[in-house]
C-alpha cells in the first residue's frame, strides 16, 4: 500500500496539472501499477532478491553520488573566481589517488558477493515439479506441458485486446475503448496455467526469430533462441494472474505478444489439467475423415484468423512489400502441393516459417480456406487432411 | 600541459596559391580544418535527422495506441534513428574534433594523410545516403534494432542489405580515420613534447583509434556474416544448419561494447582539456588519467556479454562478464575524481563550455551508476530489453558524448572562426539542454523498472503518463538544439573578435596561433620546451 | 605542394586538393547501390557493380601513379616513411581482426553451438537425431550430404607455394638492397606467378568441391565457415598480388632505391600476412 501511495504523490508532483491518463485507469491486476516506479511486486523468491539487490546497489550508487557531487559543488560554490578564490596549483597525491582506486573497487567487491550467490541460484533448474515448454512465434506464444501433473496439454496463447482498441486510425473509438480496458495489452485468450508453490522449469524456444519470456513479477526473462532450447524457472507463492510481455524485438507485433500466467491452488490446478485434456480430446479430429468443404471453410477461417492474420491480413491482401497477400497469389491459386510445401516448411530466410506444429487437420483447413476466400476460386480447392498427412513425409 | 614555442605556429610565407576556393576546396580538400568542418557539419546534420527520427516514434508514443505509425514503420524508426546517431552523428563528430584539433595540439602541420582524410569523410556521406534511401524501397529500411540482431535480421527486405553496406562503408572510414590519426599522434608530434606531456585529447584520441582498429573490422566481419545468410545460404546464425543466432550476438557485442568506449574515450579527452582551463589549475593526476583511459579500454574489450545476460549463458559465462564489467567503474571513477579534484581549490568561472564540461560530469554519473546496475546479472534479468538500458544510454550518449560535443564546440569555436560566440545564447542553451534532457530520459527509469520493453509500439495504458512527460520533453530538447544552431551561425557570421589565447588560462600549441587558425599552421614545427 | 621553403625535402608533405578521393567515394556509392540492388536480383545491378570496379580502378591506378610521382620526385621526407610504416602496420593489423571474425565464428560454432545443439535437452525436444561431430550440417537435416576436403594433397601442395612465395620474395628483397636489378625483377616474377598458382590451385580446389563434393556455400556451418575463410583469404591473395603486381611494374620502371621503397616493404609485409593467415587456415580448416 505504502509505496503505492508514494508513487502516486509522486506522479502528481511530477505532472503538475496534467489530467492523467494512467490515473483513470487505475492499476493492472497482475500487471503494471499506475505510474509504477519501481521493479513489480514479486510473487518468487528470486524476484524478491532481485528488489533486494536493486534496493541496496542503487543506495550505494545514491551515497557515492551524493558525496562525490557534494564535493564537487561545494567546490563550484566555495572555489570561484568570482568570489576571489585564488588557485591552487596542487596536481597530484599518489596517496589520494591511490585511495580512491582501492576503495570503489572494494565496494564493488561487496557488490559481487551477493549477486554470484544470486546468479548461482537463479541458473539452478534441477529438480522441477512441472515442466512447461515455451515457443515463441511471430507473434504469439505456444506451451506444451512437457512433465508433471498436465502432461501432454498443448495450446497457442496470443494476445486478447481487439485491434479495435489499438487502432485509432482504422476504429475512431479505439480510444475511448481502451480507456475502459485496465489489461490494455497484456491480455491472452488461453494463460499459462502453474500450481502456486511448485518449482516450474521453463524450457524456452522459438520457431522463427528471438524473443523473450518476461514475467516481472517472477523475476524471469530468458530468450528464446530458434533451434536452441534455453529454460529457467520460477516458483511462485501466491496465487493469482501475473501478466508480462515480449521483450526481445521480433518484429511488427513485438510490442502485441504477451504473456500471461495464471498461478493456481494445487486442487485448482489439477481441475483445470482435466477440463483442458477433456476439451483437447473432443478436439482431436480424426485425420483419416473425408471433410467437406463447407466444415472445412469454417474450421480454416478460425484457424487462419489464429496463425495467419497477423501477417497476410483478415482480408488476405498481406502487407504490400512485407507480406505478400494470399488474395490472388499464384501459389494459392496453382497446384495445392505447392502450396502445402511453403505452409509446412516456410521459406527459410523470410517471416513465413513452417507451419508443422498445427495439426493434419488444421492445416487442411487453413490452406482450403485460403483456396477459397475473399476473390480466390482455385481449382483442386478442397485440400483434405490425408493429402497433409501424406505431405508431411 | 606548459608549451612555449620557440618558433610561432604561423609564419611569414604566403601560400595564397594553395588556398583553394570554390566548390573545390570542398570535394577535393586535403586540409585537416576544411575536412574537420565537413565532418562538424555532416555529423550535426545526422543530429538532426536521427533526431527527427526519434521525434516520430516519440509522437507515437505520446499516448497508448497506435495513432500515427504502423508498428513496422515504428520499428524503422527506431532501428535507423539508432543507427544514424551511432554512426552518423556522435562519431563523425568526434572525428571532427580529431581532425581540427590534434594537429593544432601537437604543432603538426597536417594530418599524416591528407587526401586519405579526405577519403575517410567522403564516405560518410555516401553511407548515410544508403541509410536514408533505404527507407524507400520495398519493405522499407532495416527494422531489426540497431544491433541488427539475426536472424530477424535475415528476414528483412533490401532496406537490410543497404543499411549492411552503409556500415561497411562507415566502418573503412573509420579504420582509415583511426590509421590517420595514430600515424598523426604518433609521428607527428612537436619536438620535445613526448607522448606523457600530450594534450589529454590526443590520448583519448589515441586509445579510441586503438579500440576502432581492433573492432570495426570485427563489425564488417559480423554484418558480412549477415548478408551471405541473407543471400548466399550460409547458416552462421541458423541453427537448422549448425549455426547460431547467439553467435551472432557474441561476435556484434565484440564490437558493440568497445564502441560505447569509443563514444566516450573522446569525450572525456574535450572534458579533461576545458576543466583545467576554468579551474585555471593543472589537470589532478595527469597520467593516472592516461592509465585510467587506457584500462577503460582494455577492460572494454573483456565484457561483452553483459549485453547477453538473457542469452542463458552457463553460470561461469554470466559470472565473468559481470565481474569484469563491474571492474570498469574503478577506472572511470579515477576520472570524475580526477575532474573533482582539478575543481578542487582552483579559481573557477562558468563560461558555457564549463557549464556543459559541469553538466557533463554530474549526469554522466548518474548514467554510468545506472550502467553498475546492469552489470549486476540477476537484477539485469528484470531490465535487460526495457527502457532502464533506454535511459541508462542516453544519460551517456546525450548527457556524456553530445554535452561534451556541445563543451568542445563552445571551447574551440572562437579558435575556428575568430569570433567569441554569444555568452547569453549559450547560457541559455545549456539550461534548456540540462533540463528538458532529464524531463526525457530521467521518467524512462521509471518505466524500465515498471518492466515496459523498449522498441514497443505500443504500451498498456498504466505507463500513459510518464511516455507523455518524456514525449513533451523530448521535443523541448529538440526545440533547444535550435538554439545551438543559431550561436554557431552567429559566431560564423561576426561577433567579438577573439583573441589568441581565447580563455584566460588556456595552455597548449592550438593557442599560440591566431583566432581564426589560419588555413596552414605549424609548417615548421614548434618546439616545446 | 612542398610545405616548407628549407633545402631538400619538406618537413613533411601534404599534397594539394586532389579529386582523388572524391573519385573513391562515388565509386563506392556504385558499389554499396549496385551490390544490394543486385543480391535483391535488379537487372541492374551487376551493371552498377561494374561501374564501381571500372571507376575503382581509374582511382587506384590514378591516385596511386600520384603517390609514385610524389615519392620519385623526392617529395616525402624521412617523416614521411615513418608515416607510411606506421599506417600499414596497424592497417594489417585491422585486417588480422577481420579474419579474427571468422575464425572466432569457427570456434564458436565447433566448440560451442554443435556441442550444446546436440546435448540432452536439444536431442529429445528438437534434434532427436543430430550427432554433435565435426564437420556437421547442422540438425535439420535441410542440407544435402557433403563431403571435406582434406590437407592432402591441394592444401599441403598450397601451403608450400605460399612459403616458397616468401622465400623468393625475401631474395627479392635482398636484391633490391643490394642494387641488383634484374634478379630483383625476376623474382618478383617469380612470387608473383607462385601466387597465382596458388590462386589456380584454389580455383581448382572449389570447383571440386562444387562439383565432386557436394560441399557448397550452403552445406550447412561446414560450408559456411569453410567458404567463408578460404574465400576471404583468396580474395586477400589476389589483392596482396596485385600490389605486388604494381611494384614489379614500378620495378620496371625503374623506381626505388636500395635505401627508399617503401612500397616494396609495405607489399611484402602484405604478403607475409596473407600467408601467416594461410597458415592458420591450414591447420584449423584442413587439418583439425
Ligand atoms: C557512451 C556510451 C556508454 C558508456 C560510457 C557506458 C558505460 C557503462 N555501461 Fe552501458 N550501454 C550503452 C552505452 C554506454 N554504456 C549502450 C548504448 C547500451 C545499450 C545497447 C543496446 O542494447 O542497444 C548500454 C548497455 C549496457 C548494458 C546492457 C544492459 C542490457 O542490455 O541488459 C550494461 C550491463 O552491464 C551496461 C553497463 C555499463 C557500465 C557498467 C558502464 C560503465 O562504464 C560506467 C562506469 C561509471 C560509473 C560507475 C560512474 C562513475 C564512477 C564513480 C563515481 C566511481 C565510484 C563508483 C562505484 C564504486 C560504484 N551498459
Ligand atoms: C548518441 C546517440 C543518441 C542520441 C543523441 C539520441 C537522442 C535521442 N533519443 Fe535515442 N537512441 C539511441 C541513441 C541516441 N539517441 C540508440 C543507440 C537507441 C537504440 C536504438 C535501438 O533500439 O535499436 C536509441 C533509442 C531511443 C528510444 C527508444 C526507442 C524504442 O525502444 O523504441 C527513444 C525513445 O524515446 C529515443 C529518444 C531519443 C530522443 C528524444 C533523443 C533526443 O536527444 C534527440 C534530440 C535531437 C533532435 C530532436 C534534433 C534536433 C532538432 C531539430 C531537428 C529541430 C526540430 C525540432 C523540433 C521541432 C522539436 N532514443
Ligand atoms: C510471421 C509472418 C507470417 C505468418 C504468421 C504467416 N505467413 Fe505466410 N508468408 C509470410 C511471408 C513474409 C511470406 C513471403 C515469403 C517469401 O518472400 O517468399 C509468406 C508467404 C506465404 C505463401 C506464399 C505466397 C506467395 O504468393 O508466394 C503462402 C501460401 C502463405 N504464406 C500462407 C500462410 C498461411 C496459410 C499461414 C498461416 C498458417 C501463414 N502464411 C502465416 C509471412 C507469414
Ligand atoms: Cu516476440 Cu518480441
Ligand atoms: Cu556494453
Amino acid at each position: 500500500m505504502k509505496p503505492k501511495r508514494m508513487a502516486d504523490a509522486l506522479a502528481v508532483a511530477v505532472l503538475g496539472g496534467w489530467a492523467s491518463i494512467a490515473a483513470a485507469i487505475g492499476d493492472m491486476p497482475g500487471g503494471p501499477k499506475v505510474n509504477q516506479l519501481n521493479l513489480t511486486a514479486p510473487v518468487t523468491r528470486i524476484a524478491e532478491e532481485q528488489h533486494w539487490i536493486h534496493w541496496f546497489v542503487m543506495w550505494i550508487c545514491v551515497a557515492i553520488f551524493v558525496a562525490v557531487f557534494g564535493v564537487m559543488f561545494y567546490a563550484v560554490w566555495k572555489h570561484r573566481k568570482s568570489r576571489g578564490h585564488a588557485p591552487a596549483s596542487f596536481h597530484e597525491s599518489t596517496a589520494v589517488e591511490i585511495a580512491w582506486t582501492v576503495v570503489p573497487f572494494l565496494i564493488i567487491v561487496g557488490m559481487a558477493i551477493p549477486a554470484t550467490r544470486m546468479v548461482v541460484e537463479q541458473k539452478d533448474t534441477a529438480n522441477a515439479d512441472l515442466t512447461v515448454k515455451a515457443t515463441g512465434y511471430q507473434w504469439k506464444w505456444g506451451y506444451d506441458y512437457l512433465k508433471g501433473d498436465g502432461e501432454g496439454i498443448s495450446f497457442l496463447s496470443m494476445l486478447s485486446t481487439p485491434r479495435d482498441q489499438i487502432e485509432d486510425r482504422n476504429y475512431p473509438d479505439a480510444k475511448a475503448r481502451r480507456e475502459q480496458n485496465p489489461t490494455y495489452l497484456m491480455e491472452v485468450d488461453n494463460p499459462l496455467v502453474v500450481p502456486v508453490n511448485r518449482k516450474v522449469r521453463v524450457v524456452i524456444t522459438a520457431n522463427d526469430v528471438i524473443h523473450a519470456w518476461y514475467m516481472p513479477a517472477l523475476g524471469v526473462k530468458q530468450d528464446a533462441i530458434p533451434g536452441f532450447v534455453r529454460d529457467t524457472w520460477f516458483k511462485a507463492e501466491k496465487t493469482g494472474v501475473f501478466r508480462g510481455q515480449c521483450a526481445e524485438l521480433c518484429g511488427k507485433d513485438h510490442a502485441f505478444m504477451p504473456i500471461v500466467v495464471d498461478v493456481r491452488t494445487e486442487a485448482d490446478y489439477l481441475k483445470w489439467v482435466e477440463e483442458k485434456k477433456k476439451e483437447m480430446l473432443a478436439r482431436t479430429d480424426d485425420p483419416t475423415r473425408e471433410w467437406q468443404l463447407a466444415d472445412l471453410n469454417a474450421r480454416g477461417e478460425k484457424v487462419y484468423a489464429a496463425n495467419c492474420v497477423a501477417c497476410h491480413q483478415a482480408n488476405g491482401k498481406g502487407v504490400t512489400g512485407s507480406f505478400p497477400a494470399l488474395d490472388g497469389s499464384k501459389v494459392v491459386l496453382g497446384k495445392s502441393q505447392a502450396q502445402l510445401d511453403v505452409v509446412l516448411h516456410g521459406r527459410p530466410g523470410t517471416a513465413m516459417a513452417p507451419f508443422r506444429q498445427l495439426s493434419d487437420v488444421e492445416l487442411a483447413a487453413v490452406v482450403t480456406y485460403t483456396r477459397n476466400a475473399w476473390g480466390n476460386k482455385a481449382s483442386d480447392n478442397v485440400v483434405q487432411p490425408s493429402e497433409v498427412t501424406a505431405a508431411r513425409r | 600541459m606548459s608549451a612555449v614555442l620557440d618558433h610561432p605556429g604561423d609564419h611569414a610565407h604566403g601560400h595564397a596559391h594553395d588556398h583553394p576556393s570554390g566548390w573545390r576546396r570542398w570535394l577535393y580538400a586535403t586540409n585537416h580544418k576544411d575536412i574537420g568542418t565537413m565532418y562538424l557539419w555532416f555529423s550535426f546534420a545526422m543530429l538532426l535527422v536521427g533526431g527527427v527520427n526519434a521525434l516520430l516514434l516519440r509522437t507515437e508514443l505520446f499516448q497508448p495506441g497506435l495513432q500515427i505509425l504502423r508498428p513496422e514503420f515504428f520499428n524503422q524508426l527506431t532501428t535507423m534513428h539508432g543507427l544514424i546517431m551511432v554512426f552518423g552523428a556522435v562519431m563523425p563528430a568526434f572525428v571532427g574534433f580529431a581532425n581540427w584539433q590534434v594537429p593544432l595540439m601537437i604543432g603538426a602541420s597536417d594530418m599524416a594523410f591528407a587526401r586519405l582524410n579526405n577519403f575517410s569523410f567522403w564516405l560518410l556521406p555516401v553511407a548515410a545516403s544508403l541509410l536514408i534511401v533505404s527507407y524507400f524501397v520495398p519493405g522499407g529500411a532495416t527494422a531489426a534494432g540497431w544491433t541488427l540482431y539475426a536472424p530477424l535480421s535475415v528476414q528483412m527486405g533490401p532496406g537490410m542489405d543497404l543499411a549492411i553496406l552503409a556500415l561497411h562503408l562507415m566502418g573503412a572510414s573509420s579504420i582509415m580515420g583511426s590509421i590517420n590519426i595514430i600515424t598523426t599522434i604518433l609521428n607527428m608530434r612537436a619536438p620535445g613534447m613526448p607522448l606523457m606531456k600530450m594534450p589529454m585529447f590526443c590520448w583519448t584520441w589515441l586509445i579510441t583509434a586503438y579500440l576502432l582498429l581492433a573492432v570495426m573490422p570485427v563489425l564488417a566481419g559480423a554484418v558480412t556474416m549477415v548478408l551471405t545468410d541473407r543471400h548466399f545460404g550460409t547458416s552462421f546464425f541458423n541453427a537448422a544448419g549448425g549455426g547460431d543466432p547467439v553467435m551472432y550476438q557474441h561476435i556484434f557485442w565484440f564490437f558493440g561494447h568497445p564502441e560505447v568506449y569509443i563514444m566516450i574515450l573522446p569525450a572525456f579527452g574535450i572534458i579533461s582539456e576545458v576543466i583545467p582551463t576554468f579551474a585555471r589549475k593543472p589537470l589532478f593526476g595527469y597520467s593516472s588519467m592516461v592509465y585510467a583511459t587506457a584500462s577503460i579500454a582494455i577492460l572494454s574489450m573483456i565484457v561483452w556479454a553483459h549485453h547477453m545476460f538473457t542469452t542463458g549463458m552457463p553460470v561461469t559465462g554470466q559470472l565473468f562478464f559481470m565481474y569484469a564489467t563491474m571492474l570498469i567503474a574503478v577506472p572511470t571513477g579515477v576520472k570524475i575524481f580526477n575532474w573533482v579534484a582539478t575543481m578542487w581549490r582552483g579559481s573557477m568561472t562558468f563560461e558555457t563550455p564549463m557549464l556543459f564540461a559541469v553538466g557533463f560530469i554530474f549526469v554522466f554519473a548518474i548514467g554510468g551508476f545506472t550502467g553498475l546496475i546492469m552489470a549486476v546479472a540477476p537484477l539485469d534479468i528484470q531490465i535487460h530489453d526495457t527502457y532502464y538500458i533506454v535511459a541508462h544510454f542516453h544519460y551517456v550518449l546525450v548527457a556524456g558524448s553530445l554535452f561534451a560535443l556541445f563543451s568542445g564546440t563552445y571551447y574551440w569555436i572562437p579558435k575556428w572562426t575568430g569570433h567569441m560566440y554569444d555568452e547569453r545564447l549559450g547560457k541559455w542553451h545549456f539550461w534548456a539542454s540540462m533540463i528538458t534532457f532529464n524531463i526525457t530520459f530521467f521518467p524512462m527509469h521509471f518505466l524500465g523498472l515498471a518492466g515496459m520493453p523498449r522498441r514497443y509500439a505500443d504500451y498498456p495504458m498504466q505507463f500513459a503518463d510518464f511516455n507523455a512527460v518524456v514525449t513533451i520533453g523530448a521535443f523541448g530538447f529538440g526545440l533547444s538544439q535550435l538554439i545551438f544552431l543559431w550561436m554557431v551561425i552567429r559566431c560564423i557570421k561576426g561577433g567579438a573578435k577573439a583573441s589568441d589565447r581565447v580563455w584566460e588560462n588556456a595552455h597548449g600549441l592550438e593557442w599560440t596561433v591566431p583566432s581564426p587558425a589560419p588555413f596552414h599552421t605549424f609548417e615548421t614545427p614548434p618546439v616545446v620546451k | 605542394m612542398v610545405s616548407a621553403t628549407s633545402s631538400g625535402t619538406p618537413y613533411y608533405f601534404v599534397p594539394h586538393p586532389s579529386k582523388w578521393p572524391m573519385v573513391g567515394a562515388i565509386a563506392l556509392a556504385f558499389f554499396g547501390f549496385g551490390l544490394a540492388s543486385w543480391v535483391n536480383g535488379a537487372p541492374f545491378g551487376p551493371w552498377l557493380f561494374a561501374i564501381f570496379i571500372a571507376i575503382l580502378a581509374y582511382m587506384m591506378i590514378g591516385w596511386f601513379g600520384a603517390v609514385a610521382r610524389e615519392s620519385e620526385s623526392g617529395l616525402y621526407g624521412e617523416r614521411v616513411d615513418v608515416s607510411f610504416r606506421w599506417s600499414m602496420s596497424w592497417f594489417i593489423f585491422s585486417e588480422v581482426m577481420f579474419f579474427a571474425a571468422f575464425f572466432g565464428a569457427l570456434y564458436y560454432a565447433r566448440s560451442i553451438a554443435t556441442p550444446w545443439l546436440g546435448d540432452l535437452d536439444h536431442r529429445s525436444l528438437l534434434w532427436p537425431d543430430f550427432q554433435a561431430t565435426w564437420p556437421n550440417a547442422g540438425p535439420a537435416g535441410v542440407v544435402e550430404p557433403f563431403q571435406t576436403i582434406g590437407p592432402w594433397p591441394i592444401p599441403t601442395l598450397n601451403t608450400a607455394l605460399l612459403l616458397t612465395s616468401g622465400v623468393t620474395l625475401t631474395i627479392a628483397h635482398h636484391a633490391l638492397k643490394d642494387n641488383r636489378r634484374a634478379p630483383l625483377a625476376f623474382w618478383m616474377l617469380v612470387t608473383i606467378l607462385l601466387g597465382f598458382t596458388f590462386l589456380g590451385f584454389q580455383a581448382y580446389e572449389y570447383v571440386h568441391a562444387y562439383s565432386e563434393l557436394n560441399l557448397k556455400l550452403s552445406s550447412g556451418i561446414f560450408g559456411s565457415t569453410f567458404f567463408m575463410l578460404t574465400g576471404f583469404h583468396g580474395f586477400h591473395v589476389t589483392v596482396g598480388a596485385i600490389m605486388l603486381s604494381a611494384v614489379l611494374f614500378r620495378i620496371l620502371r625503374g623506381h626505388f632505391t636500395p635505401q627508399r621503397h617503401f612500397a616494396f616493404e609495405a607489399a611484402a609485409w602484405y604478403w607475409h600476412f596473407v600467408d601467416v593467415v594461410w597458415l592458420g587456415l591450414y591447420v584449423v580448416v584442413y587439418w583439425l
